[in-house]
Formats: C-alpha cells, sequence, structure tokens
C-alpha cells in the first residue's frame, strides 16, 4: 500500500470514528427521552394535575400544590429577572462597550451563569430564610431571578451587538436622546433577540432544583401566600424519587414528563424565534393553500 | 414676542426631561450592569465567608480541607471525603466526556453534510436544555439497575484480575457509585463542551485549511494539524468550562453518589460530593456548627468554581482576539 492511501485510510478511520461520538451522544438523548415518554406517559394523568396529595402510603393523589408552586416562582422569578438582566445587558452593549472596566464586569457576568445554583440558594437562605425563621416561596423566586439575571444580561449583550452600528448613528445625527435611541431604535431591531434570550432564560429555572431545595422548600398543600413555603415540581420530584413508595416514583416520572416537555419546548420556541427560515416551507404551504401573498 | 418666548420655555423643559431621562436610565441600567459583574459575586462570597465563620475559627484552613472526618453528632467536621469526591467525579466525568466532545464537533464542523448539521446541532442542544434532575431520575431509575446487574459485574469479570486496575473494580456492585455517577455527569457535561468547542473550530479562517488542503493534506490531517493548534486555547477553554460546571452539577449526581462521607476505595463504592452533601443536609442541619461547617464547604466549591471558571473565560477570550485581529 502506498502512503497516500494509508493516510487516506488512516484520516477515514478518524472521521469514522468521530461519527461514532455523534452516534453515542445522540444514543443517550434518544435514551432519556424515550425512557421519559414511555415511563411519563404511563403514569400520566389528569388527576396528577388538579388533586392533592394523599398522606403518604396511601396510593392517588395528584401534585396540585407543586403545579401552582411551581408556576408561581417562576413567573415571579421572571417578572424579577427579566427587567434586571435586560437593562444590565444595555449597560454592557451601549454604554460599557469603551470602558475596560464595564467589559470586563460582562466577563464576570459571563462566569455567574456557570456558578454552582446551589450555592445560590444557600446564600439566599442566609439572607431571606433564616432571618424569618421558617421557609418561604418569595425566597425561591429571589433565587431563581438572581440565576436568571445574568443568563438575561449576556443574551441581551449578544444581540444588542448584532444592531448595525449605521441604525444608532443615523438616529443621533437627527438629535435623538441616547435613550430615545436604545428605545426606538436598538431595541426595536433586537426585540426578537431579546424574546429569545428571555424564552431560554425561564427554560434555564424552570428545571431549577437545587437552588428551590433551601429557599422555597415543600409544601403539602396548595397555598398561593409567599410568605408560606411552596411545593415546586423539581423539588417534590426529589423528594419523591428518595422516596419508598411506587406510586411517588410513578408520579415524579409523570412530572418528570410534563417539565421536561414544557422545557424542551421553550427551547424548540427560541431557536425558531432565532432561525424563522426555519418556518419558511410551512409558510410557503400555508400561503400556496390561502393563495395570500407575503405573510 | 411671546410666543417665542413661551416655545423656548417649552423647548428647554423638553431638553431637561430629556437630559434627566437620560441621566436616570444609564444610572439604573449601570447599577443592574454593576450589580450582576461585581456587587453580587463578592456579596454572594462575602455572605458564605461570614455564615462559614464558625467553622473555620473551628476547623482551620488546611486541617479542614485535609481532615477525613464529618460527624454531626460530635460536630466534628472535615471536608476531605467531600473535596476528594467532587475531585474524583469531575475528572472521569471529564476524561469520559473529552473524546465524545471532540469527536462531535469534528463530526458537526468538518464532516456531517449541510442538510445533517443543523439535525445533530438541535440534538446536541436539546440535550443541554434537559433539566438536570431530570439526568438524575433518569440515572437513578433506568442506568443504576443496568449498571448494577450487568454493567459492572461484567467489568468485575474481565478486569478484576489485572493487578492495580482490578482493584478500582472491588466491592459490591449496586449502581449508587463513583462510576455510575462520573458517567451520567459526563453525558451532561458532553452537550456544553461539544457546543464550546464547535464554536471554536468554526473560529479557524477557511483560508488556513484551504492552503493545508492545497498542500494535499487529508482531512484528518487538516484538523490534527491546523484545525486543533489553532483552536488550542479555545478547546482547553472550553474543557475547563465544562469542569467547572461538573463541578458545581448538584441535581444529576444527588441520586447516585450515596451520600457517604468516605474516600472511596474502589469506583464501585458509594461516596459523596460538596454538592451532595450540601443538598442533603442542608436542611437537617440542627446545630450551629453543623451550618457554619457546611457554608464552609460551599465557599470552597464558590471560589474553586471562580477561579476555574476565570481562567477558561480567559484562554477562550484569547482565542476570540485572534479571531478578531
Amino acid at each position: 500500500m502506498s502512503r497516500k492511501t494509508l493516510r487516506k485510510l488512516f484520516s477515514n478511520f478518524m472521521l469514522f470514528v468521530s461519527f461514532l461520538t455523534a452516534a453515542y451522544g445522540i444514543f443517550w438523548l434518544f435514551w432519556i427521552l424515550g425512557s421519559l415518554f414511555i415511563n411519563g406517559f404511563k403514569y400520566l394523568s389528569p388527576g396528577l394535575v388538579y388533586l392533592d396529595p394523599t398522606p403518604p402510603g396511601e396510593e392517588g393523589g395528584g401534585l396540585r400544590p407543586a403545579f401552582v408552586g411551581h408556576l408561581i416562582i417562576t413567573s415571579l422569578a421572571t417578572i424579577m429577572g427579566v427587567p434586571m438582566g435586560i437593562m444590565a445587558g444595555i449597560y454592557f452593549a451601549e454604554y460599557g462597550r469603551n470602558s475596560k472596566f464595564f467589559m470586563t464586569l460582562r466577563q464576570i457576568t459571563d462566569i455567574m451563569v456557570s456558578t454552582p445554583s446551589i450555592l445560590m440558594g444557600a446564600v439566599v437562605y442566609a439572607v431571606m430564610v433564616r432571618p424569618v425563621g421558617h421557609f418561604n416561596g418569595f425566597s425561591g423566586a429571589v433565587a431563581l431571578a438572581i440565576l436568571m439575571l445574568p443568563v438575561i444580561a449576556i443574551t441581551t449583550d449578544e444581540m444588542l451587538k448584532l444592531v448595525p452600528k449605521e441604525l444608532r448613528e443615523a438616529a443621533y445625527a437627527l438629535g435623538a436622546y441616547k435613550w430615545q435611541v436604545i428605545k426606538d431604535v436598538v431595541m426595536r431591531a433586537a426585540k426578537v433577540g431579546i424574546m429569545t434570550g428571555v424564552i431560554l432564560g425561564v427554560a434555564r429555572i424552570a428545571g431549577e432544583t437545587a437552588p428551590l431545595l433551601f429557599t422555597s422548600f415543600n409544601n403539602n398543600v396548595l397555598t398561593f401566600d409567599l410568605r408560606d413555603p411552596m411545593a415546586s415540581l423539581t423539588v417534590t420530584m426529589f423528594n419523591y424519587v428518595m422516596g419508598p413508595y411506587h406510586y411517588w416514583h410513578q408520579q415524579a416520572w409523570a412530572a418528570a414528563f410534563i417539565l421536561t416537555m414544557a422545557v424542551l419546548l421553550l427551547s424548540i420556541l427560541a431557536k425558531v424565534l432565532l432561525h424563522r427560515n426555519l418556518l419558511e416551507p410551512l409558510f410557503y404551504i400555508v400561503r400556496s393553500i390561502t393563495g395570500k401573498k407575503g405573510g | 414676542m411671546e410666543n417665542v418666548a413661551e416655545a423656548q420655555k417649552s423647548l428647554r423643559e423638553i431638553k431637561t426631561r430629556g437630559e434627566f431621562l437620560e441621566r436616570f436610565l444609564k444610572f439604573s441600567f449601570g447599577f443592574w450592569a454593576l450589580f450582576a459583574g461585581l456587587l453580587f459575586p463578592i456579596l454572594a462570597g462575602v455572605i458564605l465567608l461570614y455564615e462559614a465563620r464558625l467553622a473555620i475559627e473551628k476547623f482551620g484552613f488546611i486541617n479542614f480541607l485535609t481532615y477525613t472526618n464529618w460527624d454531626p453528632v460530635q460536630e466534628d467536621f472535615g471536608a476531605a471525603t467531600m473535596i476528594f469526591g467532587t475531585v474524583v467525579s469531575t475528572i472521569l466525568s471529564m476524561l469520559l466526556a473529552t473524546p465524545v466532545a471532540i469527536g462531535i464537533a469534528i463530526f458537526i464542523t468538518e464532516l456531517a453534510p449541510n442538510w445533517f448539521k443543523p439535525i445533530v446541532s438541535t440534538a446536541v442542544e436539546l440535550l443541554a436544555a434537559i433539566p438536570s434532575i431530570i439526568y438524575g431520575l433518569w440515572g437513578f431509575f433506568i442506568l443504576t439497575p443496568i449498571m448494577a446487574t450487568k454493567v459492572e459485574p461484567w467489568l468485575q469479570d474481565k478486569l478484576g484480575d489485572i493487578p492495580l486496575i482490578g482493584k478500582l473494580f472491588q466491592g459490591a456492585p449496586t449502581g449508587v457509585d463513583v462510576l455510575n455517577t462520573s458517567l451520567v455527569l459526563s453525558i451532561m457535561i458532553i452537550p456544553f463542551m461539544a457546543s464550546v468547542v464547535r464554536d471554536a473550530f468554526n473560529m479557524v479562517p477557511p483560508i488556513m485549511k484551504e492552503s493545508a488542503y492545497g498542500l494535499g493534506a487529508t482531512k484528518w490531517e487538516v484538523i490534527r494539524q491546523v484545525v486543533i493548534p489553532y483552536t488550542a486555547s479555545g478547546i482547553a477553554g472550553g474543557l475547563i468550562l465544562s469542569a467547572g460546571r461538573a463541578l458545581g452539577e448538584t441535581m444529576a449526581v444527588t441520586f447516585l453518589a450515596g451520600n457517604n462521607p468516605q474516600i472511596p476505595k474502589s469506583l464501585l463504592e458509594p461516596f459523596t460530593t460538596i454538592t451532595v452533601a450540601l443538598a442533603n443536609q442542608f436542611t437537617e442541619a440542627d446545630t450551629d456548627v453543623y451550618l457554619s461547617a457546611l457554608y464552609y464547604v460551599g465557599l470552597l466549591l464558590y471560589l474553586v468554581s471562580l477561579t476555574m471558571l476565570g481562567i477558561a473565560k480567559f484562554m477562550v477570550l484569547r482565542l476570540e482576539k485572534r479571531w478578531k485581529a
């Protein structure tokens, strides 16, 4: 065999290996999603959403407090975290671009995205739970909002960076204030991108467990009072998986299924928003059926 | 005359209002930027330090790091077992994940046909979006029984008699051990790592690859001798970044580690990590010293992960700077 064919063979072999690794990655995805579908679907029932949990050991019941609590905590965290994050992101992109100090802060914010989320729970516990004396739903929302802040700030910054400089300059040339440029030009141009960042941020915190373990804790009774401990799907799953009862495990599977589907749908929605041409074929079909132009 | 004066007055009003808004918004935007990038990271560190003060006073620094006893009843705490567990599971999961992540990045950037690229990319991104507790639940209910009854006995059978390596596979295979934890952790960080490496690979100027192809290099030679050297700092940064994530991962490992504060003698023994100890014991900590000791290990985790992530960020930035230059 000539040296050339050997080199080619070796190259093809290595590329085959890289193909195998991709297959390995996808294999786990299918396995995890597959078992979620099979087990989650099997134990899914409408009662899961509207029934309260039964006393431990007694079959049946549902996870109503967890569903309600999860929605409350996540929405509250979003309401708090999104404005903070967008404001920080705007500053990094529009005011701090030429300041070394703020560019360093931006990098630190980027690092904060990856810090262990359980520590945020511990920090919030020290400030908001121990002084009050008991776990409360509000502290859980604060912990999640703090986790969300850097995610939103960084994506906002990235999206604003994509807005062409000329757009801003044209507005400045007309005598606009900086906040007018931001509000009417930059934000309008980056609207979809920022939306995407917000959705990704929500998807990120919706699946968080660790920061809620010692802040909002858990509750077997439905509550809307943010001063009380509040159940969430993830913490309930944590307790149910560790618990001894078989029906707890089944309910944990069903909850896992619903949570994963919600998070994945959010991620896909974000991706579609960002690459709207993915939907182009669909629009084309709709147009050809309705016979309308544009869209 | 009067009209002109009035017009000037209202113009001035608009101007002062505009300038007030300008300053007010700049200030509030700036505050949150400052909060996200400086105040909060420092505040979090200070709170952890303050809460850990009791344990720091009582157990010292070196002593706490090297002492292997964790006894809530006697209020006698050392973090060696947790630190060891965190380090070992992180290193093992990195060993399992790195070749796969680099392979996936090569596949996406160099190998896959254009119509197939978005499919693999999306699959990897979906894998990254799955909440970590789902990995834990899946690992506990699905993977653990398989590991305990099939994989681990098989490994013991094949590797158990080899000197040195065999020692790593001693003990009863339960699935709640170092090996299974590291495996699930590695599956979790593969997508993140792969996307960082892929981004780095995409930064290689096409002209460099083309000139190598022009000299008659094969695809693998281009990857090995052009792409990887060019992106080395980006890859290294991506790896450390992933290690930083693995270090702080809680929910994927907490069901699988066994929460047993001991230094595992083999890969098939239960152990504990910093995050597992926090998740399991924080709400049970009934004395001040106990809670303080938990905050102390939390503080250590915070400092270590910030340092690692900082180094990684620096290395990735170096590649980006070169790309822009």
